[in-house]
């Protein structure tokens, strides 16, 4: 156990060094001295997340830092960031852009100078269980990702030779962008987290961009303007925040704001909702998989989205008790349900994952829209998991994405025999995502436990919504398990750093799961009852039977395997039946004596699951609910 | 007190799956054999004895060991292991939350078996089966949610010792029951994925390409798997252990008549026609409880 000034001297230093280490990144004309930069800049970062973890009390602390310097370095870089937003907007007529920067400009001018100047903020950081939490995962996860992208965009640019090699910003974006996210999990000032917000939204903006082709400078303008109008809700919030409740400090105002914090929390969610990609916003973030797959694993599933529902975490407790909370689970249930059907009509592996996400965020909401013990602790339980699933299967997409030169999961035919290692890790990857005994599962089930006895409807809503999840992973995961000899092994070229980050993400894919009854007693239930006084956990004899589960997954996978690769002799190899008329294996005899090819495709059902009409249905009816969200709280 | 009060109240969690795994293939094999026998009445033929079945299944464990690739047998093993595991969660008093969550991942094995083997028979046998798991799926968590309304717990002992009959106040939910039933017993007019009845248009469907040892594994896992569905509607009925086997007896009669009596739907039909089932007597039975109970 360390003081609070050990506390602070860590969170600064995972705050400023990423971004010292995206400068040096950027400065650093040699390759390998840029690498070696990386690698040791990950190391650093997970050991200063972990050193957070072993420094933590348990309790919420909270830190003065106070100085006129970082006030005014804040202002001049926000003021950099946003004119270099309006020349980006003016010089792609994005006037919606432009319009967006100019309010929010205006407003944070006229509210530093004229309105409430000078308030005095006594907490700008704090840290708690929730924040180490998010920390493990951006430094963690954060760090394999950006370690993995260095095997990954040597290849990206291989292939793509029409595109600029910009990897130094691209590097330095992405640490910058780890820095931005530690910022919003440790601030406690709202203007600090607004600050951090809008660097993460050029971050994702410029990432997104990365190709410069008209699709993805489309896209980044999409996900801009979506950000941009959220974060002028976020500035609107803390000026309302600041002139009315005269604070500008998170946990004051959710404290102490009483009816003056409904308003500002009501705003301050919307902005969450934008940034996590829900209903009605959620098209910016499936329009974001063009960029470069290690982004959408970093920015798009497993931190910047999360960010999103973080603050919304944060801010729900002002909003308990309205209609504006039963609006925000509603729009979370509505988003959950909606994009898991429309997955099932993707064939595009990105875009299935990004619908997933979507959805997956959606519960996250639809639990701080409840907020009951129960449904926070679910709700960090399902952040945690899903970042690690999720981050794992990206990755493993970015990999087939390139030596296969497709992102179609109907091109990944007999994955397990080109790829077996990277099957091996998807197979993973979509076990983690919804079935038993992994982690996903797990925060579903504690879901729908805290669902059920707040509102059937949500229930129903997601036994629904988990019925189509089961649908789209398991025809997914049947693909590439589909067994076919003679095919040439693609996987030699595969760079190590893309191999260690993807053995990495697998083992704590199942690591999470096995550790799940500590993690939850040491880190997630103390947190939960420092808020609610009381704090659910998992029956013991359930958590044994998961844990047998486990247990007989990962001992019968290898032994079986095992079997049938080297023990099993004693069989009669045959064709497939194929009415009869075989020629061989695949291909068969049609009815006018001519050969055929049996070709295997998954079922869409398009008929049922167009995208188009389910997210016109979802955006309306997700706009009426954001109207009521914010119009019940106006009046 | 019936054998089956005696069971609910043994204390013994071991002892009570043992039972399970001993006697549920034995009772499953039976309600096939009566199953075939009545059927084939229905259809006003003799049909075969009563342990048929059995005398199947003892015949494949002895056929030649005949497969497409080496790997095809794995997902099945994991079936049948995962089944038999389900069903002992539940006998011995289990979460029925997990239970479901236990038989979904059995499920999923099953269908990737059928995934693996690549035949277009079993890749459609596959596909149609998760369209069947993806029907069903949203009834069957709806049949826990309704159960814990009722009686506070998920806990398959506590909700089988329930005083008041559970049927009064799920209504809905058991109609509701009642149709996946039909589906995950694979009976016309759901049989879509795989089907016993000769000149299918998917042949054997998901099974085409499984024999021997491993049919033998599909056959006595599915046995298993009836008896749990039959314990389920006992549930409905558990006030009263006579009640109770009168029920699962009569409405597994019912199933036969079903079969019996209906053409095969499209798989469209069937998906729609369940979750429409399911929303209407299910989630409309659920929110109706829900305000009803509410202090």
């Amino acid at each position: 156990m360390m003081g609070p000034e050990g506390h602070v001297e860590t969170i600064l230093f995972l705050i400023l060094f990423p971004a010292g280490v995206s400068l040096l990144l950027l400065s650093i004309p040699v390759k390998s001295v840029r690498r070696t930069v990386a690698v040791i800049a990950n190391i650093a970062l997970i050991a200063g997340a972990i050193r957070l973890l072993y420094e933590s009390s348990g309790g919420t602390v909270r830190f003065e830092l106070e100085s006129v310097w970082i006030e005014r370095s804040m202002l001049a870089l926000e003021a950099a960031l946003s004119a270099f937003v309006l020349y980006m907007g003016v010089r792609y007529r994005r006037y919606l852009v432009v319009l967006f920067t100019l309010l929010q400009l205006g407003l944070l001018v006229h509210f530093e100078t004229v309105a409430a100047p000078g308030i005095h903020v006594a907490h700008s950081l704090f840290i708690d269980n929730f924040s180490i939490i998010l920390a493990l995962i951006i430094g963690v996860i954060g760090s394999f990702i950006c370690l993995y992208a260095i095997g990954y965009i040597e290849e990206y640019h291989e292939r793509h030779k029409e595109s600029e090699d910009n990897r130094r910003v691209f590097f330095f974006l992405m640490y910058l962008f780890l820095s931005a996210m530690f910022g919003i999990v440790f601030s406690n000032n709202l203007k600090w987290i607004y600050f951090f917000w809008e660097v993460t939204t050029v971050c994702s903006f410029l990432l997104i961009k990365y190709h410069e082709d008209e699709e993805s400078i489309g896209s980044a303008f999409s996900a801009l303007t979506m950000n941009l109008l959220g974060g002028l809700a976020f500035a609107v919030g803390i000026s309302y925040a600041g002139i009315y409740a005269g604070t500008l400090e998170l946990d004051r105002l959710i404290a102490d704001g009483g009816a003056y914090a409904v308003f500002p929390a009501a705003l301050i969610a919307f902005s969450g909702l934008a940034k996590s990609a829900q209903l009605p916003f959620s098209s910016w973030l499936t329009r974001a998989m063009v960029a470069p797959t290690p982004v959408s694993a970093l920015l798009h599933s497993s931190t910047m989205v999360k960010a999103g529902v973080y603050i919304i975490i944060k801010v729900a407790p002002a909003l308990k008790g309205t209609l504006a909370a039963a609006m925000l689970s509603y729009l979370g249930g509505l988003t959950f349900l909606v994009t898991s059907l429309i997955a099932i009509s993707q064939s595009n592996a990105k875009k299935v994952l990004a619908y997933s996400t979507i959805g997956n965020l959606g519960l996250v909401v639809a639990c701080a829209g409840i907020g009951t013990s129960e449904a926070i602790w679910s709700a960090i339980l399902l952040i945690v998991f899903h970042a690690v699933a999720k981050s794992l299967m990206f990755l493993c997409v970015g990999i087939t994405e390139h030596k296969l030169s497709s992102k179609e999961i109907e091109n990944m035919d007999f994955l397990i025999m080109v790829m077996p290692k990277v099957s091996a890790a998807m197979i993973i990857g979509i076990s983690g995502m919804f079935l038993a005994p992994f982690g996903m599962l797990i925060s579903k089930w504690a879901t729908l436990k805290a669902f059920i006895d707040f509102n059937p409807i949500m229930a129903i809503i997601l036994a629904y919504g988990s019925a189509a999840t089961l649908f789209f992973w398991t025809k997914w995961m049947g693909k590439i398990i589909t067994i076919k000899y003679g095919l040439k092994n693609l996987e030699k070229v595969v760079s190590p750093w893309e191999w260690t980050t993807l053995a990495v993400l697998s083992f704590m894919t199942i690591g999470v799961c096995i550790i799940f009854p500590v993690l939850s007693s040491a880190l997630i239930e103390p947190y939960i009852t420092e808020l609610f006084g009381t704090s659910p956990s998992m029956d013991r004899f359930n958590i044994i039977i998961i844990m047998i589960i486990m247990l007989g997954l990962l001992t019968m996978l290898p032994v079986a395997l095992m079997y049938y690769a080297w023990l099993d002799k004693d069989y009669k190899r045959v064709g497939t039946y194929l009415g009869g008329a075989n020629v061989d294996n695949i291909r068969f005899l049609g009815s006018t004596g001519e050969e055929l090819t049996a070709d295997i495709r998954n079922y869409y059902l398009d008929s049922f699951f167009s995208e188009k009409r389910l997210f016109d249905f979802g955006w309306v009816a997700a706009v009426f609910l954001v109207i009521l969200m914010i119009g019940v709280v106006i009046t | 007190m019936t054998p089956i009060d005696y069971y609910i109240h043994l204390d013994n969690i071991h002892l009570k799956a043992a039972i399970y795994i001993v006697l549920a293939p034995l009772l499953g094999g039976l309600l096939a054999g009566i199953d075939r026998k009545l059927s084939a009445r229905m259809q006003g033929r003799i049909g075969p004895p009563i342990l048929q079945p059995f005398y199947d299944v003892l015949k494949l464990f002895q056929k030649e060991k005949i497969i497409v690739n080496k790997f095809q047998n794995f997902n099945v093993i994991l079936f049948f292991v995962f089944m038999i595991f389900t069903g002992s969660l539940f006998f011995l008093g289990g979460d029925l939350l997990l239970v479901i969550f236990a038989l979904t991942l059995a499920g999923v094995f099953f269908a990737l078996a059928g995934f693996s083997v690549n035949s277009p028979y079993c890749h459609l046998g596959a596909e149609r089966e998760l369209i069947q798991m993806m029907s069903y799926d949203p009834m069957i968590i709806l049949v826990a949610v309704g159960m814990y309304l009722v009686t506070g717990t998920f806990r398959v002992d506590a909700i089988a010792l329930y005083d008041k009959p559970l049927i009064l106040f799920l209504p809905g939910v058991f109609l509701g029951y009642l149709h996946v039933l039909t589906i995950k017993l694979r009976k016309s007019p759901f049989d879509l994925s795989m089907s016993a009845h000769a000149h299918q248009e998917l042949v054997s469907g998901l099974k085409t390409e499984f024999s021997g040892t491993t049919l033998a594994m599909i056959e006595i896992g599915h046995w298993y798997e009836n008896v749990l569905l039959l314990g389920i509607i006992y549930l409905f009925f558990s006030f009263n252990s006579a009640v109770g086997v009168a029920a699962m007896l009569l409405l597994y009669f019912l199933e036969i008549v079903i079969d019996n009596t209906n053409a095969r739907f499209k798989w469209e039909l069937t998906f729609k026609s369940t979750w429409v089932v399911t929303a209407l007597f299910g989630a409309a039975n659920i929110i109706i409880l829900y305000f009803a109970i509410r202090p």
